[in-house]
């Protein structure tokens, strides 16, 4: 303080605020820390326990990887979150953009080209479907994403079924594909780095420059935070939420696209459970579940928490079946941690 | 009063079906003039200022805003004409900081090549600035508004509709569920408003809030307006009187 203490009258103030409550304000600010102090513990756990080829490049690219693909639906879903709705059907839009996609290569016999434009086309219309019934009825968008995961799973094995004959797997899709000139874009690696991190490093530093520095990222924490507060301040909520289901939808079907040049094939388990580890990465990364705080940033730091232990605890002689246990353990710390800063931030004092 | 009104209304009647909510109130605020409309629960002050900030059109009666007749459609209309409207729930989101609410709706960009960035320093700056004005230093323009306290919240949502040019700003139970220290700070924060020229419409059941701040009293009861007294002229018990309604005009 830079006043000179003056006792006299300093007894006559409120006591002043106890240090605490300013380190909440810079979590307040950088809900991202979480996830980064998770990330230090984890890859300290994995330095002390796990083989050292796990931080060789190697090793980094073969746990990075499933990190990436995770990333890129943690970005949608934590952008998707903040605004204060949840999607739950992206893991079976990663399958159910696999097969269209798929379909359009082996089926029509499409170039990669329009493959990928009627993929993202299709996702944009399910991403929009979700919206309007959502957006429309006022019905929480849990549950009714939660139909759709179900719908999309299941049209993605009935229509891998049409497409093969009775097969729930297409093949041959790296040949179709092999002299296309987008290719390189889609697959393979630019200088020992796969393009998939590529994706998820620029997806999730567009998502965060949009969150923190645009118009369009404050209407996403207001819609969010308040949406009948932000509406009233002339804030479009229900384009802002219509947009990033949309944007969700986009991300998986990507995901989509990736593993499926990376592969060579589609099925119909693609993206199984997607749903629920990318919105883990996003709490991780410091995502309320009742929407109107939390960083992209933290959810790309959550998402490589993720593919770290997936991938790590083979490089120990931990049992692999301790990976869900660690996962639901981080997932409970994040919520609780999550929850204590809120009622900070937010003021209240239960 | 030197100058004429900014706004006034003049023998507004407003009907819900067959509840008659208003019959025949005139209420006007000149500038630099703290107006308070005072009433107990279900005098039909909501009504009133819904009237005067364009969410409801009145059954009959007219407004008139620098002495022409004016017909507001919807609040974007009284909002475009400077009259602003803070409501109780302030129209704030907690979890966001004071300079993201400050400029909620209204964001300040600036251009980086073809992309439009939000420039957070003019953001905060403004903020700072215009919460000083208040009489509040903010420690950090970046903190939450939940963060702050009950009266500092009012200030901001004041600060931020008289920033974005209010003329007229109605004020709706800003002290309701303050405690002493904080509506302390409300009352600079309009004392402050006044002072500049802007004309303040002050809704409120308590009668030494009123007083405190006040030029003029203005007392509804059962839709219709008992009484209006300038300062000076009125003391709290007369005011009480006329809002419980024990004695007549």
């Amino acid at each position: 303080m830079s006043a000179p203490p003056d006792n006299s009258v300093d007894a006559e103030r409120p006591a002043p605020k106890p240090a605490v409550v300013s380190s909440f304000l810079q979590i307040a600010k950088r809900p991202e820390l979480g996830a980064v102090g998770g990330l230090l513990v984890v890859t300290l756990f994995f330095l002390f326990t796990a083989d050292p080829a796990m931080f060789t490049a190697a090793g980094l690219m073969n746990w990075m990887s499933p990190a990436a693909q995770l990333g890129i639906l943690a970005v949608g879903a934590a952008l998707l979150m903040i605004a204060g709705e949840f999607d739950l059907s992206i893991g079976s839009m990663v399958a159910f953009a696999g097969f269209v996609f798929g379909a359009i290569l082996i089926v029509w016999q499409a170039p990669l080209s329009v493959a990928i434009l009627l993929t993202l086309a299709f996702a944009i219309s399910i991403g929009a479907l979700n919206a309007h019934i959502v957006l429309k009825t006022g019905l929480p968008s849990f549950i009714v994403t939660l139909a759709l995961l179900f719908i999309l799973r299941g049209l993605s094995l009935v229509g891998l079924k049409w497409a093969t004959g009775g097969s729930t797997q297409l093949r041959g899709i790296r040949e179709s594909v092999a002299d296309s000139w987008l290719l390189p874009l889609f697959s393979g690696d630019v200088s020992g780095i796969p393009v998939e991190l590529l994706w998820f490093a620029a997806v999730a530093a567009v998502g965060a420059f949009v969150l923190a520095r645009t118009r369009f990222g404050n209407w996403i924490l207001a819609s969010g935070g308040d949406a009948e507060a932000a509406r009233k301040s002339g804030v479009p909520v229900a384009d802002v939420k219509a947009t990033l289901f949309i944007v969700m939808a986009c991300c998986a079907a990507l995901v989509g696209i990736l593993t499926v040049l990376d592969s060579g094939s589609t099925d119909a388990r693609r993206g199984f459970q997607k749903e629920f580890e990318a919105i883990i990465a996003a709490v991780i990364g410091g995502c309320l579940l009742t929407g109107g705080f939390g960083s992209v940033v933290g959810a790309f730091f959550g998402s490589i928490i993720f593919g770290m232990v997936v991938i790590g605890l083979t490089y120990t002689r931990i049992d692999l079946d301790w990976y869900q246990v660690f996962l639901g353990a981080m997932l409970l710390i994040a919520v609780l941690f999550n929850n204590f800063v809120r009622k900070r931030v937010a003021g209240e004092r239960s | 009063m030197s100058a004429g009104p900014l706004i006034a209304a003049r023998s507004i009647a407003m009907r819900f079906g067959s509840v008659i909510a208003l019959s025949g109130v005139s209420f006007d605020v000149a500038p630099g003039e703290v107006h308070c409309l005072l009433g107990d629960n279900g005098a039909g002050k909501s009504t009133l200022i819904k009237i005067l900030s364009g969410v409801h059109q009145p059954s009959e009666g007219e407004l008139f805003v620098d002495g022409e007749q004016a017909l507001f459609q919807n609040p974007r209309d009284a909002l475009d004409r400077g009259i602003a409207t803070v409501f109780q729930d302030l129209a704030m989101i907690p979890l966001m900081s004071v300079a993201r609410n400050f400029f909620l709706g209204r964001e300040p960009v600036r251009r980086l090549g073809p992309i439009l960035m939000l420039d957070g320093d003019r953001a905060a700056d403004v903020t700072r600035d215009e919460m000083k004005k208040m009489g509040i230093t903010l420690r950090d323009p970046g903190q939450p508004v939940g963060t702050l306290s009950g009266g500092e919240r009012q200030c901001v949502a004041i600060a931020r509709a008289v920033y974005f040019g209010a003329r007229v700003l109605i004020l709706d139970e800003p002290t309701s569920a303050l405690g002493v220290t904080q509506t302390a700070i409300v009352l600079k924060c309009i004392d402050e408003v006044r002072s500049r020229g802007l004309g303040v419409i002050f809704i409120t059941h308590n009668v030494r809030h009123a007083l405190q701040v006040g030029d003029r009293f203005t007392v509804l009861n059962r839709g219709q307006t008992l009484e209006c007294r300038t300062k000076g002229e009125v003391t709290a018990d007369e005011l009480q009187a006329l809002m419980s309604g024990s004695v007549s005009a």
